[in-house]
């Protein structure tokens, strides 16, 4: 079986995931008490107002027809109208995604940037002062929550000592034409180097507070698989050959101990799209997080389809990747079934 | 003496140190290796084999909590008394090794043929994939591998324990080291295989002139390899003499334990050996003289 059909497989799997994954928000959403026609049109609309709406919802159909006029409209990439914004939810996930794929991709860059070379200082120098001195780090950063370190950091960084700007994407005295929605993307698009900073700037405390945590944990795993493969004869064949400590830490017990960090990593990343949520809020942070948690409360059915429908699947995709890069590291998956 | 010893150990001392305090494991031991000449030491489990070649290996001495004491000659130089950067430098080019497991000691995340190429760049820095691919295949054959084409694009994992033991004899091999280290190699696999292959590596050795230090704990496999056997027990030297002459007439009790432990052809792994009896602590008996 070569990588390519097993990436085929992991995606078909995924595939079935999410179709599972939209029934289940279908009907449960559907399933929660309350009426969502009479919450979207407010307590002074009339008896009949509500019946209307509730026909142009199709909510008096049975709940098989509904659910497959709502895969019929999916195909067509139609999500249906939001009840909360009076738009399609299309145009909602379309404008609030990218700010919050922006905040975790960056997050998860730093997870995978220093939690990584951390644990492999940590375990390199193992017992002594810099071992320490990340075991204490990153054992504070895993004991709090992603919103703690928001509040903290803002604190810190931006009350106390202004380092860094408190809320929003960008400087309110800059204007960036959107593009794609991804601030860094659309500025250096624009070819507003100004701009690009700005965003960078004000995207950094933010992601910073998501990954801390992340950071912690992969720079503990890390450190452990890296002592763990140290253990190991391959290693001490390593030595026994005059490598250099450099070249065994990094060529050899470094990669062996990646191959665990990063699936780990990837469940951590996909878990900060949740996390994002009360991050989002402290920063005032204009992404989907918040826009999920406003139409829950709102009970906008298609709009709380879309969400979960859209997380689920950048959820589904990072797993895809992770497992994809594990097996390009890992040659025993690669040739798990060809070589017997 | 124009033609010093390849390896030369003069009452060698390891200790180990603990919370308690530290406790001795080598409690002295001298063993001569000559150029070309093949040497088993030869003991029990836990009787000091291993880190005695660890220490010749020269990476014990990096251990924080082990102290090591005596003299380490390796052609003439005293080990010891250099840098650890300067051990490690003899390491993979005058001084090589070859392990109990050979599937386990070879790394699962690179192919054979990449190995190969780190370990020739241990010789030669600027070794080429082609040079380093061909060098491979031709020391391949002389250990009876003839698809090597196959096996260098292989990982340890997806060949034989006895395919592995040779790729590990090649490589250990490869930059015509002057000392061989050999602890308990081939000891996980089964006993005909471990017997072909240690004729191989016989083969390889005695065409180069290399000289071996070969690590047991079984009598019976190094009697066709030795030239000289030295029998240690508890971190002490207690019998020394040429093969024949100590197979003829081993003297020390702890010897003629062992021996009599020798398992047949069809039994393997550890022997049994009778109880700790205190003749084992009997003084050291040397049969001949050295040369
Ligand atoms: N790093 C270490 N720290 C403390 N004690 C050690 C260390 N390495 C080895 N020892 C001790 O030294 C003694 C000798 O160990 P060694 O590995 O040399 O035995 P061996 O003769 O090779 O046995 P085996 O046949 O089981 O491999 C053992 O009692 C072991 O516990
Ligand atoms: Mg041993």
């Amino acid at each position: 079986m070569s990588i390519f059909t097993r990436f085929l497989g992991r995606l078909g799997a995924s595939l079935i995931v999410l179709i599972g994954v939209s029934m289940l928000i279908f009907f449960i959403a559907r399933i929660i008490p309350g009426d969502p026609a009479r919450i979207a049109l407010g307590p002074r609309a009339t008896e009949a107002q509500v019946e209307q709406m509730r026909e142009t919802l199709n909510l008096n159909e049975p709940i098989i027809v509904q659910y497959s006029l709502f895969v019929g409209d999916l195909m067509r990439g139609d999500l249906g109208i939001s009840l909360y914004s009076n738009r399609p939810v299309m145009t909602d996930l379309v404008e609030y995604l990218p700010a919050t794929l922006e905040l975790v991709l960056l997050a998860g860059l730093m997870m995978v940037m220093l939690g990584l070379p951390l644990g492999a200082i940590s375990a390199r120098h193992c017992g002594q002062w810099p071992d320490n001195l990340v075991r204490v780090i990153s054992l504070l950063a895993v004991s709090a929550p992603a919103f703690v370190w928001a509040v903290g950091l803002v604190l810190v960084f931006a009350y106390f000592t202004p380092l860094f700007p408190i809320t929003g994407r960008i400087s309110d005295t800059l204007d960036v034409e959107r593009l794609t929605g991804f601030m860094l993307i659309d500025t250096l698009a624009a070819g507003r180097f100004d701009a690009f900073a700005s965003a960078l700037h004000h995207l950094i405390l933010p992601a910073f507070a998501l990954a801390l945590s992340g950071i912690g944990q992969a720079a503990r795993l890390t450190r452990s698989n890296m002592i763990a493969t140290y253990e190991q004869p391959a290693i001490e064949m390593a030595q026994a050959y005059g490598f250099s400590e450099a070249r065994i830490a990094r060529r050899y017990a470094f990669k062996p101990s990646l191959i665990p960090s990063l699936t780990i990593i990837g469940l951590d990343f996909a878990a900060l799209l949740g996390n994002a949520f009360l991050v989002e809020v402290i920063f005032a942070w204009p992404g989907l997080s918040r826009y999920g948690v406003g139409v829950i409360l709102q009970k906008d059915l298609n709009a709380i389809v879309g969400t979960v429908l859209i997380i689920s699947a950048t959820f589904l995709v990072t797993n895809l990747i992770v497992d994809f890069l594990v097996s390009i590291l890992n040659p025993r998956i690669r040739y798990s079934e060809s070589s017997r | 003496m124009s033609d010093p010893l390849t390896l030369d150990i003069k009452d060698l001392r390891l200790s180990f140190q603990n919370w308690s305090g530290t406790t001795e494991i080598l409690h002295g031991i001298d063993l001569k290796v000559a150029p070309g000449e093949r040497v088993a030491l030869v003991g029990e489990s836990g009787s000091g084999k291993s880190v005695t070649s660890r220490i010749v290996l020269g990476t014990m001495q990096d251990v924080r909590t082990a102290r090591v004491s005596g003299q380490v000659l390796f052609e003439g130089t005293d080990l010891s008394a250099r840098t650890s950067a300067d051990r490690r430098a003899l390491r993979g080019r005058d001084i090589s090794m070859i392990f109990q497991d050979p599937t386990s000691a070879l790394n699962p995340v690179f192919r054979i043929g990449e190995l190969f190429q780190e370990v020739l760049k241990r010789r030669d820095l600027k070794v080429t994939k082609a040079e380093a691919r061909e060098r491979a295949a031709k020391i391949l054959n002389e250990v009876s591998i003839d698809d090597t084409d196959r096996v260098l694009n292989s990982y340890s994992f997806q060949l034989s324990g006895g395919m592995n033991q040779r790729v590990m004899i090649a490589m250990a091999l490869i930059n015509e080291p002057r000392l061989l280290l050999a602890d308990e190699p081939g000891t996980a696999l089964d006993v005909t295989v471990q017997a072909q292959t240690l004729a191989l590596m016989r083969d390889l050795v005695d065409q180069q002139g290399t000289s071996v230090l070969f690590i047991s704990h079984n009598l019976g496999v190094v009697r066709e390899f030795a030239d000289r056997i030295y029998v240690i027990y508890r971190g002490r030297i207690v019998e020394h003499g040429a093969t024949k002459a100590l197979f003829d007439a081993p003297r020390h009790p702890y010897t003629c334990a062992l021996l009599s432990a020798i398992p047949r052809l069809t039994g393997g792994g550890v022997p049994d050996i009778e109880e700790r009896s205190p003749d084992f602590d009997a003084p050291f008996i040397d049969h001949a003289e050295l040369r």
